[in-house]
C-alpha cells in the first residue's frame, strides 16, 4: 500500500450495490403460475458490490463498457439514486442516506458534470441565471454585486465571454456549453467533481480543449475527480488512478502507469490489447468469446468467468474480491490471487 | 439558430420567432384572432356598446316582444337584431351574454389549469404513491362525464339552496363546478411532460446543486411543458363555454335574468315553432362563431408549438 492510501480518503464507497426494479407496480407483479398466484419481482443488478476510496487530490477514472454501472456509480455518489446496499461517506461522514436538507453542506463540496450539454442546460434560462442559481442558493447572504462578481471569475476561468451571460443554452455549441457546465459546477468551490462522460458527447477537436480545462481547473484549485469516461487514451491523459469496471463489479484498481504497462486482470489484458497503438511489437489483440451476461440474471462465482480463458472451478463458485499484488494495483480474480496467472 | 449575434431584446425576440413567422403566413389563423379579439372586445364593452341595459327591467318593453331582426319585414329600428319573448333587444343581451359566457369559460380554465399543473406536477416529479393517488383519482374524474357532475350539483345547490340563491351565485357556481371536473386534463398532459423533462440532465443538475423540490418543479419543469399547457388551455376554453351553455340549456347554468349565450338558446327554443327563429339563431351562431375561432386558433397554436413540425 502506498502513502497516500493510509491517510484517511475523502470519498470512501463500501459495498455499494444499485438494483432497479423491472416488474412496474406491486399489480404488475402479480402473476398465475402454475394455478396460484405469486408475486414476482426482477431487477437489473446495475452494481453489485463495489469499493472504492478517492484520496484526496486524485483523479480517479472509472472505465468499463456500456452497461458496465460506471454512471450508475457517479449517480449513486452525487445522491441522484439512492443506493440499494453499501453506504458512501464523505470525510467519515455517511452521505448516502441523508435528506435534502442535510445534504446541503456537501452540495457545495461536490459537484457534478454531464454528459451530454446540450440537455444539462434549462433551455428557458440565460447562462447569467444559470450560473447565479448555485451561488444564490449556497451563499444566501451575498449581495447582488458579490454574485455577479463571482460569476464574473467562474466565466473568466473556464474561458467563457462576460457578455455570453444574457443569452441562452441553445445559443451555444456543445464544446461552449460544456465550459458552462463545467463553470456551474466550480461557480460554488467545490473540492470534489464528478465527472460522468464529460467529454464523450462532444466533437474530438473539442475534447481535448474541455479536458485540458478540467485539468487546469484540477491543478488551480485542487479538485479531486471521480471521472467516468469509456476512452482509455483520455485515461491515460487524465487520471492518477483507475479503476476497471465490469458487470457492475470493479475488477482492478491501480495507478494509471501500473496499469498501462501491466494490466493483471484478463479482462483489463483484453481491455489494454484494444487499444490501437502505433507500434507493432504489442502482444496480439485479446479477442474475447461470447457477450456480456445481462445484468437481470447474473452469473454466480466471478461475473467474468463466462468469457475468461483461464477460468475454473473456483472461478464458477466463489466470487473474487479485490487483493492486493506485489506492485500496488489490487485486483479481483482468483487465477492472479493463486499465480496461475502472472 | 445564429449562435453569434447580439443579445436581443424581449420585443425582438418575438419578432424574429418562428410563431409570428408562421402566424404571417396563416389566414385562417389571422382571421379567426381578428374575430375572437373583435368578440372579446364587444363583450368585455358590453355596458358602453350595447344599445339597452337587459339586466335593467325599467328599459324592457313587454309590448316590443318577439321583434324580428332588422332585414325580415315588420321590424323596429331600434331592436337591430330583433327582441326576445321578453322585449329585450337581442343585440344588447348576445353582448351581455357573450360577456358572461367568456368569464365562465376563462375563469374555469384558470381553475382547472391551476389545479392541474400543481397535480401534475406532483405527480410526474414525486413519482411513486403520490403519483399512483393522484392519477386513480383522475381516472374516477374523469369516469364521470363533466355534464353529470355539473348537473347533479347544480341540481343539488339549486334544490337546497333555491332557485333565488343559485342564481345569485350562478357564475362563481359554475367556475367552481367546470373548473374542478375538467383538472385531469391539464394533471395528464403536465405530467407526460414532467416526466419527459426530468429525465433530462438539467433537472439532475439542479438536483445536484441542491435546489429543494418545490423550486426545480416551478423554475425548472414548469417553464418547459408550458407549450402543451398553451395549446390545451385554448381547447379547454371552448369546451368550458360550451359544458356553460350545455347546462344553461338544460336549465342549470346562468338564469333568465342574467342569460349567457346557452340560456339565451333555451329561452328562444319555446319559440322556435312559432316562427320567432332569430331568438335561438342568433345567438347560436354567436356561440358557435366564438367557439369555432377559439378552436381554430388552438389548432393552429398546437401545430407551431408541436416538436415534432418544428424544433426550437
Amino acid at each position: 500500500m502506498s502513502v497516500a492510501d493510509a491517510a484517511s480518503p475523502l470519498l470512501e464507497i463500501r459495498g455499494l450495490e444499485k438494483h432497479f426494479s423491472l416488474s412496474g407496480d406491486f399489480l404488475e407483479q402479480l402473476q398465475f403460475q402454475g394455478g396460484r398466484l405469486v408475486r414476482r419481482q426482477e431487477y437489473v443488478h446495475a452494481i453489485n458490490g463495489v469499493d472504492l476510496e478517492i484520496q484526496r487530490g486524485e483523479a480517479l477514472c472509472v472505465v468499463g463498457e456500456s452497461g458496465c454501472g460506471k454512471s450508475t456509480v457517479a449517480r449513486t455518489v452525487m445522491g441522484l439514486l439512492r443506493p440499494s446496499a453499501g453506504e458512501i461517506r464523505y470525510q467519515g461522514q455517511r452521505i448516502d442516506d441523508l435528506s435534502t436538507q442535510a445534504l446541503l453542506p456537501y452540495r457545495r463540496r461536490m459537484q457534478m458534470i454531464f454528459q451530454n450539454p446540450y440537455a444539462s442546460l434549462n433551455p428557458r434560462m440565460t447562462i447569467q441565471q444559470t450560473l447565479e442559481e448555485p451561488i444564490r442558493l449556497h451563499h444566501p447572504d451575498w449581495n447582488r454585486q458579490a454574485v455577479e462578481e463571482k460569476v464574473q471569475e467562474v466565466m473568466t476561468s473556464v474561458g467563457i465571454a462576460s457578455d455570453w451571460g444574457t443569452r441562452y443554452g441553445h445559443e451555444f455549441s456543445g464544446g461552449q456549453r460544456q465550459r458552462i457546465a463545467i463553470a456551474r459546477a466550480l461557480a460554488v468551490d467545490p473540492e470534489f467533481i464528478v465527472a460522468d462522460e464529460p467529454i464523450s458527447a462532444l466533437d474530438v477537436s473539442i475534447q481535448a480543449q474541455v479536458l485540458n480545462l478540467l485539468m487546469e481547473a484540477r491543478h488551480e484549485r485542487q479538485l479531486t475527480y471521480l471521472f467516468i469516461t469509456h476512452d482509455l487514451a483520455v485515461v491515460e491523459h487524465f487520471g492518477t488512478r483507475v479503476a476497471v469496471m465490469y458487470l457492475g463489479r470493479v475488477c482492478e484498481i491501480a495507478d494509471t502507469a501500473t496499469l498501462f504497462s501491466r494490466p493483471r486482470h484478463p479482462y483489463t489484458q483484453a481491455l489494454m490489447s484494444a487499444i490501437p497503438r502505433l507500434e507493432d511489437d504489442r502482444p496480439q489483440h485479446i479477442r474475447l468469446e461470447g457477450e456480456v451476461p445481462t445484468p437481470v440474471h447474473l452469473p454466480a462465482g466471478c461475473v467474468f468467468h463466462g468469457r475468461c480463458a483461464h477460468a475454473d472451478e473456483r472461478c464458477r463458485r466463489e466470487i473474487p474480491s479485490l487483493i492486493a499484488t506485489d506492485d500496488g494495483s489490487r485486483v479481483a480474480c482468483h487465477a492472479v490471487e493463486e499465480g496461475r496467472l502472472d | 439558430m445564429n449562435s453569434m449575434s447580439p443579445s436581443l431584446s424581449r420585443w425582438s425576440r418575438f419578432r424574429d420567432s418562428y410563431l409570428l413567422y408562421s402566424f404571417k403566413r396563416d389566414l385562417i389563423a389571422q382571421l379567426s384572432l381578428v374575430i375572437f379579439i373583435l368578440l372579446l372586445a364587444a363583450a368585455v364593452l358590453a355596458p358602453w356598446l350595447a344599445p339597452t341595459n337587459p339586466y335593467d327591467l325599467a328599459q324592457i318593453d313587454l309590448l316590443a316582444s318577439e321583434l324580428p331582426p332588422f332585414w325580415i319585414e315588420g321590424s323596429d329600428d331600434a331592436y337591430l337584431l330583433g327582441t326576445d319573448a321578453q322585449g329585450r333587444d337581442l343585440l344588447s343581451t348576445i353582448l351581455y351574454g357573450a360577456r358572461v359566457s367568456l368569464i365562465i369559460g376563462f375563469g374555469a380554465v384558470a381553475l382547472q389549469a391551476t389545479l392541474g399543473v400543481c397535480f401534475g406536477l406532483l405527480a410526474g416529479y414525486l413519482g411513486g404513491r403520490i403519483d399512483a393517488f393522484l392519477m386513480r383519482l383522475a381516472d374516477i374524474q374523469l369516469s364521470f362525464s363533466t355534464l353529470m357532475v355539473a348537473i347533479v350539483v347544480g341540481a343539488l345547490v339549486k334544490a337546497i339552496f333555491g332557485g333565488d340563491t343559485f342564481g345569485a351565485y350562478a357564475v362563481p357556481l359554475l367556475v367552481l363546478i367546470i373548473g374542478l371536473a375538467e383538472w385531469p386534463q391539464y394533471a395528464r398532459t403536465v405530467r407526460a411532460s414532467v416526466l419527459a423533462e426530468k429525465s433530462k440532465e438539467y433537472v439532475d443538475a439542479a438536483r445536484v446543486m441542491g435546489l429543494p423540490s418545490r423550486r426545480i418543479m416551478f423554475r425548472h419543469i414548469l417553464p418547459n411543458t408550458l407549450s402543451p399547457i398553451f395549446v390545451i388551455s385554448t381547447v379547454q376554453v371552448a369546451n368550458a363555454i360550451i359544458s356553460e351553455a350545455a347546462l344553461s340549456f338544460l336549465g342549470l347554468g346562468m338564469p333568465e335574468t342574467q342569460p349567457s349565450l346557452g340560456s339565451l338558446i333555451k329561452s328562444g327554443f319555446d319559440y322556435l315553432q312559432s316562427g320567432s327563429w332569430w331568438i335561438t339563431l342568433i345567438p347560436g351562431a354567436a356561440l358557435v362563431v366564438l367557439v369555432l375561432v377559439i378552436n381554430l386558433l388552438g389548432d393552429w397554436l398546437r401545430d407551431v408549438l408541436n416538436p415534432r413540425l418544428y424544433k426550437g
